[in-house]
């Protein structure tokens, strides 16, 4: 199994371990991730205007480059994943964008939408199989785990497509399948924060904080998140007192290659 | 503030959203996280735009309070998708010379040791033009 | 050559304000066969069918076209007119400039252009149209009713009271229908199993009426007055004849881990079970996926104690074929599933239920005893938020776009009821708009706030979680503009409602159209409400739309005066419009008679010529239904439909294309 592999800036820097670790448990599992060449940053979010064509372009970029690899590109960070999916489909079904997109950018073939988009977490669930990983587990995670979600994976669900938008479990299967407990909170398909971390943190904390206290007190040992600001969030807005983790960090010691 | 042409049509060409759909249901506001920070409400971001009632919005911090997470478009009964309409507000707001809600000089103070990439990369992106 | 007269309506300024009638009149007088043209003002009025009928005595017209509305609204007025003076009806033809033309077009002369062309192509098909005489057939006496809710008791009940068979196929063991699971209705409260129960009984023991429960209609042939439909009799693995329904069986089944359909899954029944104390047929019934017998082939503990030895493990599927006159749908509905919904919580929490688990948690009968206990913990809630409009006039794909129209006010009734018994509860609805015409509704619903205190709070609910065990709503109070947060013990969903899975496939056997939304469509809006555009076919209760008890009861009465005006004849005057083979030109192929709907076409050997015998389709007039499906199969053109002969469509066509 071949993917394009589009690991975005974040992961480059401040959040390594989600990379590393998606890196090494793909290998593991027989999956070979080809980083995209020459990639760029996604932009960090989608812009929902229609006349924002140029901040659409970088993700085309990469869309292009995975079509033109012939192969679907896995995203792992949340947000990257939540940006190229929705301009994919603006390249797909939006004609006003997908013009003026492809006219700028004058390649040869023009791109369509034709790149199928996955994250990390769906290639696990649908094309390697959570029965296949639970098999490969060597280390069996004993822990009662909080998944969060955020917001970016799952909306808007016509677009994301991953999972039930207001009743997801794409995650809980996740932990079930390393060997965990899942711990269902409230508010884990709300938002963090996200970018107000950096203009007001008063909101950032509010909101974190929310998932963080539900998770705490339903007796959750581990929150776990797919997401760089959701962690960063959770953590220093949040006042997470039990760690926080990236999904592929624990997949990676499950499997036994951390 | 007064050339900025901001009318409803021109939201609606930006946005792709016709305010006209809402049935004043209140589920955006319902849903809305970030409610308590901001003056003005997703439901009356809809009801304002569709009344050609822009000015108010306009001046209002509201148009930086929206976390774009959603949750308004997922749950609104008849796709009004209020988030792209608050969007639309606020990049017709930045779009004007000097309007930019952050500035780089705020930066080193905003950040510490862990704060992702992303985090400025996004502020940037909807903060400023 | 014909003599045609050609009449335009102005419909008041309907058509004459976009359609320049003097011209269309004066155009007239230009195309062959025409011997005289007028115009005025309301055509269909008693002076406007006296100036055809005049000018056809005077000119002695052979054929007469009127340019006017759609001839679904007036082209029996026209030939019936006709016809009073001598003039067959079928040399009657309209030309539709209403809804065609003046309806859908700005610019004058385009319009007028277009009636001018519409009135040549009937001009063209009058001059080719010959004198058609209706043949007769006969009516079987005896209705059929599928679905045994309220509606369709109520229809049977009232055909069967004018002294005609019904049939009321049930596809559940017992009849009642959703009404069956109310417990109190609005809005004068009685108790619904007090005046449903009564209505059942009567159903049950009437001589004319048959109830053909735990069945479901498979197929159904034929036209108005003379279906034949199959229904499939599915086993219930106890003999009727013998069961006398005294509960021994449901009361030793050891298999108790099937969720009871009555009290919306909240509890369990036996295998064996009668669904509820007063069902009719009062009987048992066994549910082979759950019984011990059926699976492990032991236990038969329930046919051991039977007395009256009713249990038949042998039983099998039975075929009732039978004709009727008339078919009424009463196919009833559903509240819809809230898999899509799941902002509200439902499948993930226990105390998020649904209005109707609701009408079962305050029912004597229901799995608390009537006590309001709340599902997870069987605790009296405190705090009860009910939330308005869960999937109704919405536009995602789990949304319904249509008001559901009953849960304003069930929503009243309960929240009524619960402060009425339970004072110390607090009642919160959530509400877009509180919908109540209805004679003493709304009177009703301002009970519910000014005597009994519920709070109507005027906002939706975003989204519902569970923090810990108390069910955290976020709501919105738009006169307040504020975000409202209660924590509630209980909460209750006015769930969308839909209509019967099985609406689309009785549609489809019937040859009965249905909306996008599945309800079934009218013969008219306003003017057939009760009637399917199918002859013969009409509609009772919600699968028509949604509606509250006392207009499902006038409907389904309504539908009943429809079935008996129909039964009430000996015989039906038949459609002339029907096909005929030529039979020189019929080459024996038998391509129509395998698409006919109707089975109206057989083969003969006939001699068509001295001494040439050959193998010949032969139409059976009383049968067929004119669609023309033969005529366009008819390789060779041996089949033409008479009134719409290929001659004339061509001659329409030709007009047009001049």
């Amino acid at each position: 199994m071949k993917y394009s592999y589009y690991p975005g800036c974040t992961l480059k820097t401040k959040a390594k371990d989600l990379d590393i670790y998606a890196r090494s448990s793909a290998e593991a599992l027989g999956v070979e991730l080809v980083e995209v060449k020459e990639w760029q940053c996604c932009g960090g979010v989608y812009t929902t205007a229609q006349d924002e064509i140029a901040t659409k372009l970088s993700a085309v970029r990469t869309l292009m480059s995975a079509r033109d690899e012939g192969t679907d590109l896995v995203t792992v960070c949340a947000a990257c994943h939540n940006v190229i999916k929705r301009v994919n489909d603006d390249m797909r079904n939006n004609e006003y964008v997908s013009t003026r997109a492809n006219n700028y950018l004058q390649a040869e073939a023009p791109y369509a939408g034709e790149t199928r988009v996955i994250h990390f977490l769906e290639l696990l669930r649908d094309e390697i199989g959570f029965e296949n990983i639970k098999k490969a587990v060597k280390n069996p995670i004993s822990k009662k785990i909080a998944a969060y979600y955020g917001c970016l994976l799952l909306r808007p669900s016509s677009v994301m497509q991953m999972d039930n938008p207001e009743n997801p479990s794409i995650l809980e299967d996740f932990i079930k399948a390393i060997g965990a407990t899942p711990v269902i909170s409230a508010y884990r398909n709300e938002c963090c924060g996200s970018y107000f971390a950096v203009t007001d943190k008063s909101i950032a904390k509010r909101n974190s904080s929310k998932f963080v206290d539900s998770s705490e007190k339903n007796g959750a040992e581990m929150i776990l998140t797919a997401c760089p600001l959701c962690l960063y969030n959770l953590k220093q807005n949040g006042g997470a007192s039990v760690p926080v983790v990236y999904f592929t960090e624990l997949l990676a010691e499950a499997l036994g290659v951390k | 503030m007064a050339n900025l042409n901001l009318t409803s049509e021109n939201i609606k060409r930006i946005s792709g959203v016709d305010a006209r759909k809402c049935m004043r249901c209140g589920k955006c506001t319902a849903s809305c996280p970030n409610f308590e920070d901001m003056e003005y409400h997703p439901h009356q971001f809809v009801y304002f735009i569709e009344n050609g009632k822009l000015d108010k919005l306009l001046e209002s911090k509201s148009v930086f309070k929206c976390l774009s997470c959603f949750a308004c478009v997922e749950r609104c009964p008849r796709q009004v998708e209020p988030a792209k309409l608050i969007e639309a507000v606020r990049l017709t707001v930045i779009r004007q010379q000097g309007a930019n809600h952050l500035l780089p000089d705020e930066i080193p103070a905003a950040i510490d040791e862990e704060m992702p990439q992303q985090a400025l990369v996004a502020a940037f992106r909807k903060f400023t033009k | 050559m014909q003599k045609i007269g050609v009449f335009i309506c102005w419909c008041g300024s309907n058509i004459a304000a976009t359609v320049d009638v003097k011209r269309v009149a004066e155009a007239a007088l230009h195309e062959p066969g025409v011997v005289y043209s007028a115009d005025y003002q309301y055509m269909c009025s008693e002076s406007g069918q006296t100036l055809i009928k005049n000018a056809i005595k005077e000119k002695g017209l052979t054929g007469v076209v009127v340019c006017s509305c759609s001839p679904r609204m007036h082209e029996a007025t026209f030939r019936k007119a006709a016809e009073s003076c001598g003039l067959n009806p079928y040399m009657v033809e309209i030309a539709n400039i209403r809804e065609h033309v003046s309806w859908i077009h700005k610019d004058i002369e385009e319009a007028t252009e277009k009636a001018v062309i519409l009135m040549r192509a009937a001009v063209a098909k009058v001059n080719l149209n010959q004198s058609l005489t209706a043949g007769k057939s006969d009516v079987v006496k005896r209705a059929l009713v599928i679905g045994g809710g309220i509606a369709g008791i109520q229809t049977a009940i009232d055909i069967a009271d004018a002294g005609y068979e019904v049939d009321i196929v049930e596809k559940k063991p017992t009849i009642g229908g959703k009404m069956s699971q109310l417990d109190k209705t609005f809005p004068t409260l009685d108790c619904a199993a007090c005046i449903l129960t009564p209505k059942m009984v009567e159903a049950a023991s009437h001589e004319k009426i048959r109830i053909i429960s735990y069945s479901e209609v498979e197929s159904v042939s034929g036209f108005v007055g003379n279906f034949t439909a199959r229904i499939k009799k599915k086993p219930r693995y106890v003999n009727e004849a013998l069961c006398t329904g005294c509960g021994i069986c449901a009361e030793k089944c050891p298999s108790r881990k099937s969720k009871n359909e009555f009290n919306e899954g909240m509890d369990t029944r036996g295998a064996v079970y009668i669904p509820f104390a007063q069902a009719v047929p009062k009987l048992a019934v066994i549910d082979p996926t759950a019984c011990i017998k059926f699976k492990t082939g032991k236990c038969g503990l329930c046919e051991r104690n039977c007395t009256a030895k009713a249990i038949d493990f042998n039983q099998k599927e039975q075929i009732i074929e039978e004709k009727y006159g008339a078919i009424v749908v009463a196919t009833g509905f559903n509240p819809i599933k809230l898999d899509g919904l799941e902002e509200y919580g439902y499948s993930q929490n226990a105390d998020v239920i649904t209005s109707l688990e609701l009408e079962r948690l305050m029912n004597a009968a229901g799995p608390t005893g009537g006590v309001l206990l709340r599902p997870s913990d069987r605790q009296h809630p405190h705090k009860i938020v009910f939330v308005q409009c869960v999937g109704s006039r919405g536009l995602r794909p789990c949304d319904k776009p249509y008001c559901s129209k009953i849960c304003c006010m069930y929503t009243a009734k309960h929240s009524m009821l619960i402060r009425e018994k339970y004072p110390d509860t607090e009642v919160y609805v959530f509400y877009i708009d509180v919908r109540t015409p209805g004679k003493n509704f709304d009177e009703f619903y301002r009970r519910a706030v000014e005597q009994y205190g519920v709070h109507y709070v005027k906002g939706q609910v975003g989204k519902i979680v569970n923090d810990g065990g108390k069910l955290i709503v976020h709501g919105s109070d738009l006169l307040m503009n504020e975000q409202v947060i209660i924590d509630a013990d209980l909460v209750v969903l006015a769930a969308a409602i839909e209509p019967d899975p099985t609406a689309k496939s009785v549609a489809t056997m019937l040859t009965a159209s249905i909306d996008t939304n599945n309800f079934f469509t009218e013969a008219h809006p306003k003017l057939r409400p009760v009637e399917s555009p199918t002859a013969g076919v009409f509609l009772s209760g919600v699968c028509q739309g949604p509606k509250d008890i006392p207009e499902t009861v006038a409907q389904a009465s309504a539908a009943a005066v429809k079935v008996v005006g129909l039964l009430s004849k000996d015989q039906l005057t038949c459609n002339p419009c029907v096909a005929g083979s030529n039979e020189l030109l019929c080459n024996g192929c038998s391509s129509c008679e395998k698409v006919c709907p109707y089975g109206a076409i057989s083969y003969i050997t006939k001699e068509v010529r001295r001494g040439d015998f050959r193998r010949v389709a032969f139409v059976n007039e009383a049968v067929c239904q004119g669609c023309g499906a033969c005529t366009v199969t008819c390789p060779s053109g041996a089949m033409d439909l008479k009134g719409f002969t290929n001659k004339q469509i061509m001659a329409e066509v030709d007009a047009i294309c001049k």
